[in-house]
């Protein structure tokens, strides 16, 4: 290797660079930032490993097969196995209706949208969505599922529809997941440069061809990393598992074809919540081994992000 | 011969291409629809309540509480249903939290996101990004948990004197349960959000424009602050917007640590302002959301959500504003 490479950069603190010299509002915001740096970083970290311990001390093997029972004491009123199961199912049913949606949100946007005015407004609805609170996407949710219509996604006695169901939770929990897959396909689309494109039309490729075999594979990180957003977000809400999941702690399903589905249960984030001290069964320490297992699923979940992210990273285009 | 054009496999192609667009198109009316829909039903929803108190509904009332058991005992009595309601509390609760939530994690996350891009050593920024992001990550539900098991005790137990609670005994019982909880964790909980933005936004300043500020000597510190957080700006205003909203929804974590009264804490009060109890929009509707079958409290309970649903339309079009003077310098959010 002949080629000249350039001096490699100095250590950038000169002697002119110390903060000794500053002016001393300059040293007090710089010693703010490190202070709030370090206290951010010693907050966070000491929840997570203060859950850890709590969860760790109180979690038991036996909570992860046994179904939550009414009783007098903790040792009676069981495991948390229906909310596990219940935050999967509800989790891959509003994945399943949230990511063929987003996606196909996210091409029209990035490869289509026309015309303009319909992709502008699609853009701020996208936007709004994301910005509206998950408690209102339940309401609405009750609204919808409670008309006679849709009777058929949950139970009803005398033809009065009680609208709560692992089909209507999901379906908005899927609201929520929608804008994060629309904005992440939507980059990735956006990230690949036209020339690509241009070879693909080139060898005679339609546009949803190229679509489909060269843009999608190719901005497949940041489409799994959107996915992976929404499956985080969905896990973590509550207010929409409490008004359309029903109260029960157990699966309770309903009469008739995928009774399951149609009928009540709970996720984790709800068991949490009922057996917190504000909430009706107050037993903390389910509580905290329940948190325990939902903070592990975030934990693998952001690991397998990361993952993702640094696999696609190798993946660049030459200018 | 007409026809063998028409089977021609580009023509076929093209065909498909273009079924392929109509049913893409189709998609997104299907799902701009259906958030009409939400828009419509809720506000239809809501009219009663609006109709029946005038501007009064956003007036401050006798007792928040009670007005919401009248309105959902009058579903069950024979007589007309009882529309009365004065939202002046939860309003209040709620602007009071969000705002200083947001004052408190702006400043926190632009100290942090500056340190991160600029000042942090390379171990402590590798360090620190995935633990932002994980925070950003956990469920409100846990946080809240943590609120009331240990914040809540905490601030019942060691802030609050006996004289404080004498004090205002006569309108409201100190328990902890406070808005200085809902507060602290609510920050902890936006920063994040804010911070991940910002430090987009700090990173794409042009590093020349830094490096000409220091190559006429002017000091790290006052460069980045100078030149890098004001040409950022943008981006903070975006940030903020994106983390107020998140503010203004959370319900589950405000109904668990701020104490479930229907009480709007009165700065007169002095410190003792910040340890009462409050009522934000989102955990009103809640705790009253097993109400829902009685039709007055229905309505009632819309009109909140109404309130949430009109705050969030107004934040997306302030951030969709705030992007305009962004683009035309090409910078993408």
């Amino acid at each position: 290797m002949s080629v000249a490479t350039p001096p490699a950069p100095k250590e950038r603190r000169s002697a002119r660079d110390s903060s000794a010299s500053w002016r001393w509002t300059d040293r007090l915001g710089l010693a703010f930032a490190w202070v709030l740096g370090v206290m951010f970083l010693l907050i966070t970290v000491g929840i997570v490993i203060y859950l850890m311990v709590q969860g760790i001390r109180f979690v038991k093997p036996e909570y992860f097969v046994t179904s939550p029972s009414a009783g007098f004491s903790e040792s009676e009123t069981g495991g948390f196995l229906d909310p596990l199961v219940g935050t999967i199912v509800v989790a891959s049913l509003a994945m399943a209706i949230a990511f063929p949606v987003g996606l196909g949100v996210g091409v029209w946007l990035s490869e289509y949208g026309r015309p303009t005015w319909l992709a502008r407004i699609t853009e701020s609805t996208v936007e709004m969505l994301a910005g509206t609170p998950s408690i209102v996407f339940a309401l609405f949710g009750v609204l919808l599922f409670q008309h006679p219509a849709l009777g058929l996604f949950s139970q009803s006695t005398d033809g009065v529809v009680y609208g709560r169901s692992f089909f209507a939770a999901a379906a908005m929990l899927a609201l929520i997941a929608l804008p994060l897959v629309v904005a992440n396909v939507r980059e990735g689309l956006q990230a690949i440069p036209g020339h690509v494109r241009e070879a693909s039309y080139a060898v005679g490729k339609t546009k949803i061809a190229t679509t489909r075999r060269v843009l999608l594979p190719a901005a497949r990180p940041s489409v799994v990393t959107g996915a992976m957003l929404g499956v985080g977000r969905v896990i973590g809400d509550t207010a929409v598992i409490i008004l359309l999941l029903g109260a029960t702690l157990k699966i309770v399903p309903a009469e008739g074809p995928v009774g399951e589905l149609r009928g009540t249960g709970s996720t984790l984030t709800s068991f949490v919540f009922q057996n917190a001290p504000t909430g009706e069964a107050n037993q903390p320490e389910k509580a905290f081994a329940a948190a325990f297992v939902l903070l592990a699923m975030v934990l693998i979940l952001n690991f397998a992000m990361d993952v993702v992210v640094r696999r696609g990273r190798r993946l660049t285009w030459g200018s | 011969m007409a026809t063998q054009v028409h089977d021609d496999p580009g023509a076929r192609a093209l065909r498909a291409d273009r079924r392929a667009e109509l049913m893409l198109g189709a998609l997104v009316l299907g799902v701009l629809g259906f958030v009409l829909l939400l828009i419509v039903f809720v506000f239809r929803e809501a009219w009663p309540s609006f109709a029946n108190n005038g501007l009064l509904w956003f007036a401050n009332g006798d007792d928040f509480d009670r007005e919401i058991e009248e309105i959902f005992m009058s579903a069950n009595l024979l007589q007309e249903p009882v529309y009365d309601f004065r939202a002046w509390p939860i309003l209040w609760s709620t602007i009071v939290i969000t705002t200083l939530s947001v004052v408190i994690s702006f400043i926190a996350a632009l100290f942090v996101s500056v340190f991160v891009v600029e000042f942090a050593p390379e171990w402590m920024r590798r360090i620190l990004e995935p633990v932002i992001r994980l925070l950003a990550s956990v469920p409100s539900v846990i946080l809240g948990l943590l609120g009331v098991l240990i914040l809540v005790p905490f601030i019942g137990e060691q802030l609050i004197t006996d004289d404080q609670r004498r004090e205002v005994s006569y309108v409201v019982s100190l328990s902890g349960y406070s808005l200085l909880a809902g507060v602290l964790i609510l920050s902890l909980m936006i920063a994040p959000l804010m911070i991940a933005v910002f430090v987009d936004g700090l990173r794409s300043v042009p590093r020349g424009w830094l490096e000409g500020a220091l190559g006429l000597g002017v000091n790290r510190w006052r460069t980045f602050w100078k030149i890098g957080v004001r040409t950022a700006r943008p981006a903070l205003v975006a940030g903020t917007v994106l983390a107020t909203a998140r503010a203004i929804g959370e319900s589950i974590m405000l109904a668990m640590v701020c104490g479930g009264v229907g009480f709007a804490p009165n700065p007169a009060d002095g410190l003792i302002f910040f340890l009462e109890p409050a009522k934000p929009i989102p955990a009103a509707i809640l705790q009253a959301s097993e109400e829902l079958t009685s039709p007055p409290m229905r309505d009632t309970i819309f009109a909140m959500a109404s309130i949430l649903l009109f705050s969030s339309l107004v934040l997306s079009l302030a951030g969709w504003a705030v992007k305009q003077p962004m683009k035309k310098y090409g910078v993408r959010s």
